[in-house]
This record gives structure tokens, sequence and C-alpha cells, in this order.
């Protein structure tokens, strides 16, 4: 053993493509890590409704995918992670994964959904892409895995960074929203104890920064926040019950930042004192405010609020004057807070100012707010233009003032105009801006008499653009005033803070650290504006939380500082703003009509109603994401969500990463003509696949986005995003043929009226059934299909509908109406792609996708790093799903010496023996948080379900999938010694499982199992009801016991694995199948039925349409083979009896020679095809015609076999696509492209024709066929029911074709003709499939277990089907093919022993009458008959379990083992009976 | 007391689609009504002749099968010869004289939750037409002699 490799296997991307490769690859023998960006896995396929060409439904195929994935213990799948960083070489890899936070445990979360019920946030659905929405906890679709939820956040919104108190805004916002304001005000509360003063008083600077603002205007933040305060009884709001703290803190100052200090150390467990020098608390909310802007109850209930907190206060008391910092030190205060604020006007310095009648701004509002009312005088003039000398000016206007206002710039630079100061503005009062005071005129009384004033004008613009007033000389006049009111701004009072011992700055106020707010005496802080200055009281809340935390930390003796910058990071990752996001008008608390206002009103601004209120929060964009609102953390039962988890890293050791990124759709908008983002009907094609879903946003229900009306005309534009040079987008994205016709065809039979038509350029229907579904639409389902590319799309903006121009069938221009307009966009590789393939540092071409190495298509440019699925190029699901297989297959031969080293491995606890015993029956009910006891009792189910016959035990459990449920079920199993347990909780589909194993470990057969699905289909669908839901599940567990009675214990039989595969075809599939195989270790027999390599098509082919040499791969791939020690190859061997089931083949080989038998475990059928030799067109009649190859080794062995200017005319789908073939041949245009441009290269001269139905150069073939056309070769187009004529001419052919483009009939003389004749499947092909008794289908080729999901297996187990034996296709197609089959048997191959039997049908031989029907009715004709007994033999590992023998057998001879007639009886009998 | 009397529905459901479409129509929360009960089965090709006339014997009102859409079936033909048996059975029903609505076979995809609850809805709406089933006689009677008189309208 190689110890430096290690077995597992690292599968980048979730989606079809990467479950394939980690199913394959876990089933192998190694561990698996599946590296997912998303919540959860499934990937493109799980957005789809159905897929082509069988119509399957999506979500049925990839389920049960989905589940095996989930519950398969050696894979480990990783969510929201990333490759960070990549180490190592092929076979020992160290990979860095960085894993984002889903907010919850995933592990232990239960499903419920009650998160998202409780969720006020809406955002639009990804997964639905942007049709509809979903919560901010969330899951992509019910079947997701894995199952749990998860929690989107995006960067903290630009609300709560702008706020200085980083208010939770988006969050209260959302609460109010739904109604919770009580929640609402608590969040608020959590930071602000003064809700509804700010509500009121804020500047908002939140709203200058809302996202909103790009849409219309921004949310009335501020508004909300007072209306959700206004409307909750702080008495209903308890305080944190905390552990009390007995140090002692003084607050100075009761103001902002006092109190909000104050508060949050009550709200730690502090009893802090509060010195407030004034008689009441309040600071300038209080002295600075009119009660028209604040009332007075809100202020007192809000301190009020605070007090009760344990908030002590002494009014009154002033620092300086009553008291001294060093004496709070020496009375035991341990801490102390300075908020004093700034109380002092600034003076104006001009001279008179002294006299009598002067009085600064903020006295008089202190006096007037206060209750002494202030002396206004007869006339007042106030100086300045801010709120406090609008304040003043209207308090004196009231008390019968004559008012001048006098401001020295401009009137609309005045900083009151920007508040909310609109209604009173100029209403009795006079405003002289532009003037400034230079002197107060007193009179002999000293009282003032008059200001002089003079004029200032705007000066020129400065350096930073601002134009400074400057006096005017010789301006100045006289304002006869008897008071002046100065309002020009306010400072520290210096007195209190002289012997304080803290350091001052210049301008007096207090310096403090900016993180803690620190003063430079230790144990003092300080905040609000007695350190900023005058400024807000949003800053001086902010500082005083953060003192408080500092304080805090302070007394608790913690560093001050650590970690506290964390949480101001300027996030700018926000949501998308919905390109639909419609315009609303912001509901605001607008101005009442100027004669309410006054300054005895206490209201400047009406109330909202409730419906404006939840209309104005609807209008949040949610650019955060979650809003952190708690309201799922207090909702969920199982306790698991952590809004505080952090981004995990890593480390992983594998040998091998397969990379399958997969896809994003093409960006429509980059084809602005079309109009997809400005015309609401214009949708992509993946948005209507979610439109015809039924979990998609109409539940199913085509409906055009704007109006919600049914479509009765739907149009298709191919192409979009696909070979278009014009955007950089050449090649051919594969798919989008297909799933239009799909899409038109499911419209159609969900709709019979609707009119679809799909505009294109060539149908591209190349792969296997695809063009039978092509005509199946067109002929049978009137799909309307045009060969006509449409330029642009144009909008009836009444209507809404579109305009199409093109040019129909007859040649005519034509313009057509639609009501919906469907985009086929493109696919481009994954976004994420592009920086996963940097650090795993492997190649990748101009548009993304991977660089392979020729014929190798799962490799990359580094060894041990495998890609696979549309990441490699453009390609349906079941090539992803065959690659995929691939990918795992060459994985697993690189790490084959480390196979199984890494496997978990569980041990079960010996089987106890429960025959004889009555049944002694155990009933888990389940609680399921209260997704069931929220509807149904489970307390009365238990009580009755005590009752029932066989019922020894019965209890109800919150959580029965919960690590302790499941360890408290296994404890009653024993002591109760219970021997068949009924769970009564979901489905069984996604639980019984769980459940199972767990009984196993409890030491009973598993199959003594049974489950009630009491929430799926009770109490979830019975909310309403809650008596009948609780008498259904009574009925439910009832019918479960009754079965569970009837339960007999299955025991599966382990059997040997013969560890070796057969691989039948010796052309190019088989031998890489026999390659892979042999070296992942394990034995190949390849008898030789035909010669190898001699006449397998392989071997006829020279080079790929990029120009490489097929050669020297195949000689290598034969050479090795040959000299493989694993590989026993017998030449010119025939198989001649064959049989055996999976794990345990045995065939009968015969030789000229000898006879003998081998036995093994998988077969790989690789029987290959051949080329059409024709019977048209002359060929064999004519030495100027040839085949494709032909051409191709003509032109290699005879390079001057044309002339310089010949003339060769190729045709297309000669045998194919006809009524006796109606299948596409696949690599026909490719070949035909590629012979001629080697032409064209060879001879420039030479002209060359290629008439065709179709050019099916998909993938990046089409920048073949786009370079053949520069080349100046012709294509011309002809159909079916008018083939091209060949007649012999004199030195040449004449070739006579009706050209459908140009309506014409053409002549051309041919030097040559080349046929692009079809491929058929090998005739040994029947032979086979006669002997093995496998299924083919109408054209010939095998026919696969499941075209989607099962491309390369068979329904028989064990048998796979790779190459041309499946359906034409390219070489290195087969290749990856091979690959695949190998590993779906290498799957089998790495088991030592199988078990088989269980729920399987089994014959009793006493009473079977050898009537054959069994044989008849089984659809995998599994029943033979043994004719020494003589009685039907159904074989457990070859029994699929369905059970219809037994259903049909009429002697009643055939169980279905864990189904059985009485069991399925009893249910509907104990039902009746109940 | 005919008011009493509420319908017993047995629906008997395919694992791989009409159970899942159950399942999901629980997921949906879609509601419809709670008289149903499903009995699951791997294939609607299990659902024997047996198991729906010892459900209609032991006095069920109504019996639906439901299985895979056709030509989708997990195993192939299984809904197919379930189908053969329900119509054969419905046709016996004819002759015997009971009413051979009580029994009906539907088709419908794994993600169809909302076809789901539309076909209990409809079953419910039937079978409460039809009445409680002539095997449960005494309900029956009561529930014949609350019902108005045909004739009069």
């Amino acid at each position: 053993m190689d110890k430096g490799k290690i077995g597992a296997i690292m599968v980048v991307g979730g989606g079809i493509a990467g479950m394939q490769a980690s199913l394959d690859a876990a089933a192998a023998g190694y561990k698996v890590y599946l590296v997912e960006r998303d919540i959860s896995i499934g990937g493109v396929m799980a957005q789809l409704d159905k897929t082509f060409p069988t119509n399957d439904c999506s979500t049925c195929i990839l389920s049960p995918k989905l589940i095996e994935m989930a519950q398969h213990p050696d894979i480990e799948i990783l969510t929201q992670s990333q490759i960070h960083r990549l180490e190592g070489e092929a076979g020992h890899f160290t990979v860095t994964i960085k894993q984002k936070p889903r907010y919850l445990d995933a592990a232990r979360c239960k499903s419920c959904g009650v998160c998202t019920e409780v969720c006020p946030v809406t955002l639009p659905s990804d997964f639905d892409e942007g049709l509809g929405q979903r919560k901010a906890i969330y899951r992509h679709f019910p079947q997701a895995v894995p199952s749990a939820f998860a929690i989107k956040k995006y960067g903290r919104p630009p609300c709560t960074l702008t706020c200085p108190a980083r208010l939770n805004v988006q969050g209260y916002v959302q609460l109010i929203k739904v109604g919770k304001y009580q929640e609402a005000v608590e969040l608020i509360m959590e930071r602000l104890p003064l809700p509804g003063v700010l509500g009121r008083i804020c500047p908002h600077p939140c709203e200058d920064r809302c996202l909103r603002r790009k849409v219309d205007d921004p949310v009335a933040i501020c508004d909300l926040k007072r209306f959700a305060a206004d409307r909750v009884d702080l008495d209903s709001i308890a305080p944190p019950q905390v552990e009390a703290k007995g140090n002692k803190i003084a607050i100075i100052g009761s103001g902002p930042a006092g109190l909000s200090c104050a508060y949050h150390l009550a709200r730690r467990g502090y009893r802090p004192t509060v010195f407030e020098a004034l008689s009441q608390a309040g600071g300038m909310l209080r002295v600075g405010i009119p009660e028209y802007r604040l009332p007075r109850q809100v202020l007192d209930r809000e301190i009020d609020h605070i007090l009760r907190h344990g908030v002590e206060l002494k009014t009154n008391t002033a620092l300086g004057r009553d008291f001294t910092l060093d004496g709070l030190f020496a009375d035991g205060y341990q801490a102390v807070f300075l908020g004093i604020g700034c109380h002092v006007g600034k003076p104006l310095n001009i001279p008179g100012e002294e006299a009598e009648g002067v009085i600064q701004g903020v006295e008089f509002l202190r006096r007037w707010n206060l209750g002494e009312a202030p002396t206004a005088g007869k006339k007042l003039a106030v100086i300045g233009g801010g709120i406090v000398a609008f304040d003043v000016a209207w308090i004196a206007r009231d008390l019968g003032s004559e008012v001048t206002i006098l401001y020295p710039g401009a009137r609309d630079e005045m900083p009151a105009f920007s508040l909310k100061t609109e209604p009173a503005w100029g209403k009795g009062m006079n405003i002289i801006p532009l003037a400034t005071p230079i002197q107060v005129i007193a009179g002999p009384d000293g009282k003032v008499s008059g200001l002089l004033c003079r004029k200032m004008k705007l000066g020129e613009p400065g350096a930073s653009g601002g134009r400074k007033p400057v006096p005017v000389p010789g301006t100045e006049f006289e304002l006869p005033v008897d008071i002046i009111v100065p309002a020009r701004g306010r400072e520290v009072a210096a007195g209190p803070l002289k012997d304080c011992g803290v350091k001052l700055s210049p301008g007096g106020a207090i310096e403090v650290d900016e993180v803690t707010y620190q003063t430079s005496r230790p144990g003092v802080f300080a905040a609000g504006d007695v350190h900023t200055g005058p400024w807000t009281a949003i800053e001086a809340v902010a500082g005083g939380i953060e003192a408080a935390e500092s304080i805090d930390r302070y007394l608790r003796g913690v560093d001050l500082a650590a970690d506290r910058t964390a949480g101001k990071e300027a996030h700018k990752r926000w949501s998308k703003i919905p390109q639909d996001e419609a315009g609303q008008l912001r509901e605001s608390m607008s101005a009442l009509p100027p004669e309410y206002i006054g300054a005895d009103s206490d209201k400047i601004f009406r109330d909202y109603t409730e419906t404006e209120a939840q209309k104005e929060a609807d209008r949040c964009l949610n650019c955060g994401g979650c809003c952190e609102c708690m309201q799922c953390v207090e909702a969920c039962l199982a306790g698991i969500i952590d809004h505080g988890q952090q981004p995990q890293t890593l480390t992983l050791e594998v040998g091998a990463l397969i990379l399958a990124p997969g896809f994003r759709v093409f960006d429509a908008k980059l084809k602005p003509e079309y109009g997809f983002g400005r015309y609401p009907n214009v949708i992509t094609s993946l948005q209507f696949e979610r439109l015809l879903s039924a979990t998609g946003p109409y539940d199913g229900q085509v409906k055009r986005p704007s109006d919600g009306a049914t479509p009765e005309k739907i149009a298709w534009i191919q192409c979009v995003g696909s070979r278009d040079a014009s955007i950089g987008r050449e090649y051919c994205s594969y798919v989008c043929c297909m799933y239009a016709a799909k899409q038109a065809v499911i419209a159609k039979s969900q709709n019979h009226r609707v009119e679809t038509t799909i505009f294109f350029i060539d149908f591209r229907a190349q792969g296997k059934g695809f063009d039978r579904f092509y005509e199946r639409a067109r002929d049978q389902h009137g799909v309307r299909f045009i060969r006509s590319m449409i330029s642009r799309v144009t909008e009836d903006p009444r209507t809404r509908d579109l305009e199409l121009t093109f040019v129909d069938e007859d040649g005519r221009i034509r313009t057509e109406e639609f009501d919906l307009v469907v985009l086929s966009v493109g696919l481009n590789p994954h976004p994420a792609a592009k920086n996963m393939a940097a650090v795993c540092g492997i190649a990748t071409d101009k548009w993304g996708f991977v660089e392979t190495p020729p014929f190798e298509t799962v490799k990359t440019s580094r060894q041990g790093i495998f890609a696979c699925g549309v990441y490699q190029s453009p390609k349906d699901i079941p090539e992803t799903v065959g690659q995929a297989s691939a990918a795992a297959g060459v994985a697993a031969a690189l790490l084959s010496e480390v196979r199984g080293t890494l496997l978990s491995k569980v041990v079960y606890s010996e089987e106890r023996d429960v025959a004889g015993e009555d049944p002694r029956i155990g009933v888990f009910i389940c609680h399921c948080g209260v997704n069931i006891a929220g509807v149904v009792d489970v307390a009365q189910v238990s009580d009755y379900v005590r009752t029932l016959p066989g019922v020894v035990f019965a209890d109800h459990y919150t959580f029965s999938c919960s690590t302790d449920s499941l360890e408290a079920m296994r404890q009653v199993v024993e002591e109760r010694r219970l021997n068949r347990v009924v769970v009564a909780s979901c489905s069984p589909r996604t639980h019984l499982s769980l459940f199972q194993d767990n009984l196993r470990k409890a030491g009973l057969n598993k199959y003594l199992m049974e489950m009630a699905n009491i929430r799926d289909q009770d109490s979830w669908v019975h909310q309403g009801d809650p008596e009948q839901a609780t008498q259904k599940a009574k009925d439910l567990v009832q019918m479960s016991v009754a079965r569970a009675a009837m339960l007999k214990p299955i025991h599966e039989l382990a059997s040997p694995v013969k560890q070796r595969a057969l691989v039948v075809g010796g052309g190019l599939s088989g031998l890489v199948a026999a390659l892979t195989i042999a070296q992942a270790g394990y034995q190949v027999y390849m008898p030789e039925i035909q010669p190898r390599f001699a006449g397998s098509l392989a071997d006829k082919m020279r080079r790929t349409l990029e120009g490489y040499d097929y050669r020297p791969f195949l000689q290598e791939v034969a050479y090795q083979v040959e000299a493989h020690p694993n590989i026993h190859w017998w030449p010119n061997t025939k198989i001649t009896r064959f049989s055996g089931n999976v794990g345990n083949f045995r065939c009968r080989l015969e030789s000229s020679q000898k006879k003998w038998e081998v036995e093994f475990g998988a077969v790989v059928i690789a029987t290959g095809g051949q080329e059409y030799s024709p019977r048209e067109y002359l060929y064999r009649e004519s030495p100027r015609v040839m085949t494709q190859i032909q051409l191709e080794r003509f032109l290699e062995d005879s390079p001057n076999g044309f002339s310089p200017t010949s003339t060769i005319v190729m045709i297309q789908c000669v045998g194919s696509r006809e009524p006796e073939h109606p299948y596409c041949s696949r690599v026909c245009c490719g070949e035909a492209v590629k012979n001629a441009i080697t032409i064209k290269e060879m001879r420039p001269q030479a002209r060359i024709f290629i008439l065709y139905r179709d050019i099916r150069t998909y993938g990046f073939k089409e920048i073949y066929y786009k370079k053949a056309r520069d080349l100046g070769v012709q294509f011309i187009r002809y159909e079916f029911e008018r083939k091209p004529e060949v007649t012999p001419v004199r030195g040449g052919l004449m070739v006579s074709v009706f050209d459908q483009n140009l309506k014409a009939t053409i002549k051309l003389k041919a030097e040559y003709l080349v046929l692009s004749a079809a491929i058929r499947p090998d005739p040994i092909a029947r032979e086979v499939a006669n002997l093995m008794k496998l299924p083919i289908d109408a054209d010939g080729f095998f026919m696969e277990a499941h075209m989607k999901l099962r491309p390369l297996d068979f329904g028989i187990n064990g048998i796979f089907l790779c190459g041309l034996a499946h359906s034409p296709k390219f070489i290195e197609e087969s290749i990856a093919q091979a690959q695949g089959a190998a590993a779906r048997a290498l799957a089998i191959l790495a088991q030592k022993e199988m078990y088989v039997g269980g729920a399987v049908a089994v014959v009793d031989p006493e009473k079977c009458v050898v009537c054959l029907t069994c044989v008849r009715v089984c659809p995998y004709q599994v029943p033979v008959i043994d004719h020494s007994v003589p009685a039907a033999y159904i074989d457990p590992a070859a029994c699929q379990g369905c059970g219809l023998c037994a259903s049909e057998c009429p002697a009643k001879a055939i169980t279905l083992q864990n189904v059985t007639d009485s069991q399925i009886i009893a249910q509907g009998t104990a039902l009746a009976a109940g | 007391m005919t008011d009493t009397w509420s319908p017993k529905i047995i629906g008997f459901c395919c694992h791989y689609c009409a159970y899942t479409a159950a399942d999901l129509a629980g997921s949906m929360r879609l509601q419809y009504p709670p008289n149903i009960r499903v009995i699951k089965v791997p294939c609607a090709g299990r659902v024997d002749i047996i198991h729906l006339l010892k459900t209609f014997e032991a006095g069920i009102d109504a019996v639906f099968v439901a299985g895979c859409i056709e030509g989708e079936c997990h195993f192939l033909i299984g809904n197919i010869r379930a189908k053969k048996r329900v119509n054969k059975l419905k046709k016996d029903f004819a002759q015997m004289g009971f009413e051979p609505e009580r029994l009906e076979m539907f088709n419908l995809s794994s993600s169809e939750g909302p076809r789901f609850a539309a076909i209990v809805t409809e079953m419910v709406e039937r079978t409460l037409k039809l009445g409680p089933s002539p095997l449960r006689q005494q309900e029956r009677a009561a529930w014949l002699a609350g019902q108005p008189k045909a004739a009069s309208g």
C-alpha cells in the first residue's frame, strides 16, 4: 500500500454531477467530502419542472438521489463552503475549506419550519429565480438536503452602520411591519432607553443612507420608531433579570448621555446614582427642547422606566456646588461618569452685550421649559438660524412679542431649514438673512433699546466651494428691540469641571479615549455634549452605551478596549435591489396644517395609523437580509439558532478532487434588445421552469408576471447568449432547443388553448431520443417551430404584450404579438468556478470552462484533479451523469491502493430472536416541536394508544429524532422487552431508515419498525381542525399498530461478490472500460467476440474536429490493455451461455480449442457501432461518392487527390432522421465541418457545399462551424420532403437541391460527393441482448435503465453500458462513458459481499401451481420456474420489490415480505373498527 | 344521527409518487378534508383486489389507489396493472349494485402536492354524496332517513 495516498475524494459542487460523482466514488470505496457553495445540494436540476425527452418529473428522479446522499455514511456534505487553498499532489492533497455560517446547528435542525413563520423578512427567492419570495430563514425546497434551514445575512445595513448608537433599524422596522410593536420596542431598547424621545427629535442620519433612496425616498425610520414607542406600555417591559452588583457608580448629569449610561449599567445589575443640578432630570432634552416638539409625558415616561431599572436620581445636586469628584471617590464611589452637557450660550462678543434684556437662547428656553416664563418683551430679536433660534422665536411670538430673526448667512443655509420646522416658517415673524449684529444699544436705564446691525453679502467661493458671508460696509441699520436673544451655539460650562482633574480640550470639552470614553483620570468616563460639544442626542446615547461598557469592564478589571472595534466595519455587500421594485410613496408623519402649530401644542406632527405604519415599514428593502430581530430564536423549540456563528476554516486530506461547479444561466440583461429586466413579461427559460413547477411561485400555474393573467400565446427565442460572437459567447449551449420544446409541450399539456411558438436557427436534437421528441412536439402537440432569429422585442406599455418581428416560412416579414416571451438562455460556467480554478491551479478557457486533455474529458491540466458536467462543456443531464461516473471511475483508479481505508464502520449488537413472542409494541409519538403538538393532542393520542392490543408502552417526545430521544427509545426497547416499535411522527420516506438503524442498535431486526405519518399527512394539512386531526392521528397510529403486530423479522442474506468484471466488446469503449476497472485493482475478463480494433469504428477514424490524432491514444490504450496483468483477454472466443445476478454472474465461453466458465460480479456492454453503408446517392455506383470516413482517409492518404479548384458537395443526414431510422447520428455535422475545413485549408480555391437539414455542431463544435463558414464553405439547407438529387454527368456528378432559404433549386456540378452516413449499432448487439436478456430500443441500441439518471445502467442490476452500443457519439464521449460504466461496475466490485433479500417476493412452493403468471407479469423477468420442485423461484438478489407478482399470483403462493396481504388488510380493518 | 357520520376513506399510495406528493402537500401546508388515511405501498401494482375488497368489507366508505403518471412508473408497469384491477373491480361493483364511484384510480407525480389535495377533496365530496357504505347498515339507514326526499326537487 502506498502510505502517502489518501483514500478520500473531494467533490466540489452539489448539482447532479457532484452528487453522482459522490455516490459512485463512495460506492467504489472512498470517503467523500462534497463541497457545495449553496445551503443545499441539488443544483439547477432541483429547479427544473420536467426533464426532456421523457418529460419525467425532475423532483421525482432527483429526490431519491438526494435522500441517498443525505443518508450515505461515507459522504460528508459541507454546504456554504468553498475551497480556499490547495496543496500537495495527486494522491495526497491538503485542502483548506472556508465555510460560511448557517447561523444554526444544521445537525440538530428538525426542519419543522416554525422559524420561517415568525421571520418578518421577505426576500426575493433565488430558487424561484426572483419570481417568488422567501424568508430570511429558509430552505430552497421541501426535499432539500441537508433539510436544515439557513439564515441569509448580507452586510450590516447602512441604517444601522450610520446610527451612532447602532440601533438595529432593519430589525425594528420589520417587526413593526408585522405588527409586533412590543417586540420592536424591546429591540430598540436593547440599545436606546429613550425610543419615544429620539423618535421625535433625532435628526436621523440613518435615513440619509437608506438604500431605498435609490428607488424613491428613504424609509421614514424615525417616524416608525416614534409610532412603535407610542403604542407600547413601558410597564410591560420588565428589566432583565441579572445578578445585582454592589459597586457604587456616580453618573453626573441626567441628559441623554447620563441616562443611557445609567440604563445600561442597570441592565448589567449595577445600581448607579444620577446627580442632576436642575430640579428635573433630562438635561437638554428637558430644558433645551420645548414641549411641542417633545411632550413632557413622553420624556417622563421613559425616564421613569430607566429609574425602575434600579437607578437612583438626586436632583438639585450640582457638581462643584454641592459635591466634588474627589468627594465622590472618598464616599466609596468606584467609577464616575461625567455627562453634564453644554448649557452655556456663546456670547455675541459685541459692544453692549451686558445690557439688561440680552438673554442667551439656551437660558431663555431653560426658563420656559422649567415653567419660569421668560420675558419676551414687545419686540424681540433672535440671532441665529438653528433650532434654538426658532424655538425661541416661536415661543416669543406666542408670548405676544414681535419677533425678528437675524442670520448672517443666506436664508436657505439656515440649519433649521433642514429640520422639521417647515410648518412654522415665517408665520408671524420677520426673518432677515444676510445680516449680523454689531452693537447692542442700551437706554439710560441700562436696558436694551435697539440692535445695530450690518448687512452681509456672500463672498467668493472658498476652497471648499462654500461662499462665506462678508460684511457690506455702509449698510448699517438699527432694529428697535427691547429683548435680544443670542442663539449662536452652546459651550461647556467651565466652572464645574475646574477641580475634576480631567484633561480638557482647548475649547473646554473633556478629552476621552475614542473607544473607551475614559478620561485622563482613571475611573472617570465622559460622553455627550461635554465631550463632543453641542451635538445630537443619539450621539450622546451612543457615548453613554460605550461608557457603561467601559465602566463595567473597569469594575471587573477587564481590558477596556479589547474587541471593541468589531461591528463597526463598513459592509458593502447588501442584497441587490430587485429590478422590479415598484416605487412607493413614503408614508410620512406629515406636518399638520400651520393653524395647529403653536408653542402650547404638544404636537407638530400627526400620528400614523397602523396601516400607514405597516405600509411604510414594508418599504424597507431588507438590504441586510436577516434583520436579527431574534424572533426565530424565540420560536425555535430545538434551541439551535445561533446568530453569532462565525465562519469556519477546515483542513481536509484527500487523494483526488472532482470539480463539478456547474453553471449559471446566461444573464439575459446582456442582450438588452430583448427587454429582460425592463419588460416584466420577458422571462428566462429557468424562470419558466419555475412557473411550470408545482412548487413554483404560482403553484404550477403559468401566469404572466405583469398581471397574473394566463398567457394564451407564448414565444421562445432560442440562442440567447449562445452562438453569439457579438457578446463573446460563440459556443452552442447544447440543451436549449430541447428544453424549449419540452417547455412548450408541458405548457400545452397544462392549458390546451395556449399557442406556443419557438423561434430557432437550427434545431439541435442530437441526443438519444431527442429527434423523436422534437417531431412529437411539432406534429402531435402542435408546437409551432419557426426558423427565424428574433432581433428584438418591443412592448406595448398599455397591455404589456410583446411584439416580435420575424421572417415566416414563405419568406415574408411578419409581426406578431405574444403574451409572454421566454428567452432560451445559454449556459455559462458558474462564476465561482473562476476562483476555484485559480486556487486549484487548473487551466480554463476564455469563458471559464475547464480545459481537458484530448480524448479524456474528465481530466484537467493538473494530475489528480478531475472535472465533469457543464464545467467541462455545455451538456444535458444524462451526459453529465455519465461524465460524473467517469470522473469517479478515474479517481478510483488513481487511488486503488487505498480503497476502503477511510470508510465508516458501524457495529451493531446481535439481533434478539423474537420468534414465538407475542407482540410487545412500543409507540413513540413525536411533537415535532409544535408542528404536530400544536395541532394534534399528543397526550390524548398516547392515552388512546395504550389501550390498543399489543401495546405495552406509549409516550410522547418533543423531537423523537433527536439524539436523546433515540437513546431513550433504545432504553425502553430493552427495559420493556419491546419486540415491535411504532414511531408516529413525520414521513417514513425521510426518517424510516434513521429509526430502523436505531432499532438495529437496540438489538432488534430493522423490519420490526413501523411509522405513522401524523405530521406531513395530518397536522400540517389539517391545521384548522385540531379535533379531527387528533382523531386522524389516533387512527393512523392504530393502523400502524395493527400492521406492527403482523411484522416479522426479515434476515437479509450476505452473498459473496465475485470481485471481477466481464467486458463485452473489444472496441475503444470496451478497452477503456476494461483498463479503468483493471487499474482500480480488479480482474477483467475480455472474451473477444469481434476482432479487436480491426473493424471497430474508432480504428477507422483519424482526427478529432479539434485536430487531435486518435491513433497514438488508441495504440497506447491497446498496449496497456494487453500488458495489464489484471486483464484476461481471449481472442476468438464466444459467450454461449449467461446467467446469474448482480455480484454473482457466470458465463460459458467457447473458443475453437476449449469451453470453460468464468464468474464475475459486474458486466460492461460495449458492443460498439458501425457506419451505415448508404444505398442512396449513387454510393458504391460512382467512384466519386464516398462517406465522411472515406473522405478523411482519402485526404490523409492522397493529399493531392483534389484539383485545386474542385467542387465538393456533402450531403448530411444520409440514413439518419428518416422514417425507418428517426434518430440523429450526432457526429455527422461535426465530421462534415472537420473535413470541409481540412480541404479548405489545403485548397482554399476549392468550392465546398454542405447540404444540411439542421447543423448540429453542439457545444464547442459550433466554433468550427463558424470557422468553416468564415473559410467560405457554403451551407445549403434542404428539407426531408425535397432531398437532393444526384445524377452522373461527364467529369463529375450533378447535384440538384432545393435551397430552403433561397426558395430556389440550385444545381451543383461536383467532382466528389461526400455522404454523411448514419451510425448504426453493431449487429452483435442483438445477439448479446438475447443472451443476457437486455432490452434494445427501436433503433437497435441498448436501452438504459433510466434515460436521465441511470444512462449507463441497465434495469438489471450489475450490467452497464457505454459507447456506440448506447447511441451515436464522438470518440471522446465514448471514452467518458466507458470510464463511467467502469465506475458503476466498481461500485459493485468494491463490495466483498452484498446483502440480498429483505422486502422482496418469496414463493411458497407448496402453493405454486406453475401457472407462469409471475413470469409474465414481472417487469424485470426475475421469476423462473425451477422444474426440479416444480415451482416458481424468485431470486432475492434480482427482485426489485414492487410486489406485482404477489398481487397477481392466482394461488397466492407469492408473498412480498414486509408488505404482506395480512399487513395491508390489517391496516384497513383497524381503521374501520376504530 | 346523520350529523355524526363522516366518511372514512383509504388511499393506497405508491412510495415513489403519490405518497411523496401527499408529503409535499404537507410541506406546502395545503389544507384538505381530514377523512383520508393513507396506506403506503411500494408500488400501486402491489394493491391487490383482495386488499380493496377486504377494505370495503371492513366498512370503509371509499378507497382510491394512486400511482405514478402512466409511463413514469418506478417499476415500469405497476400503475398500469393497478388501473386494470381497479377498473375490473369497478365493473364488478356496478354489477353487484355497489356504487363503483366509491373506488377510483389516480395518477400523479411526486411534485404534485396540490393535485393530491385536490384528489382527496374530490373523493370526500363524492363520498359525502354517496353516503355511508352500504356495508355499514345502521349508519346508512340513519343517513338515508336524514336525506331530503329526492322527488321534491
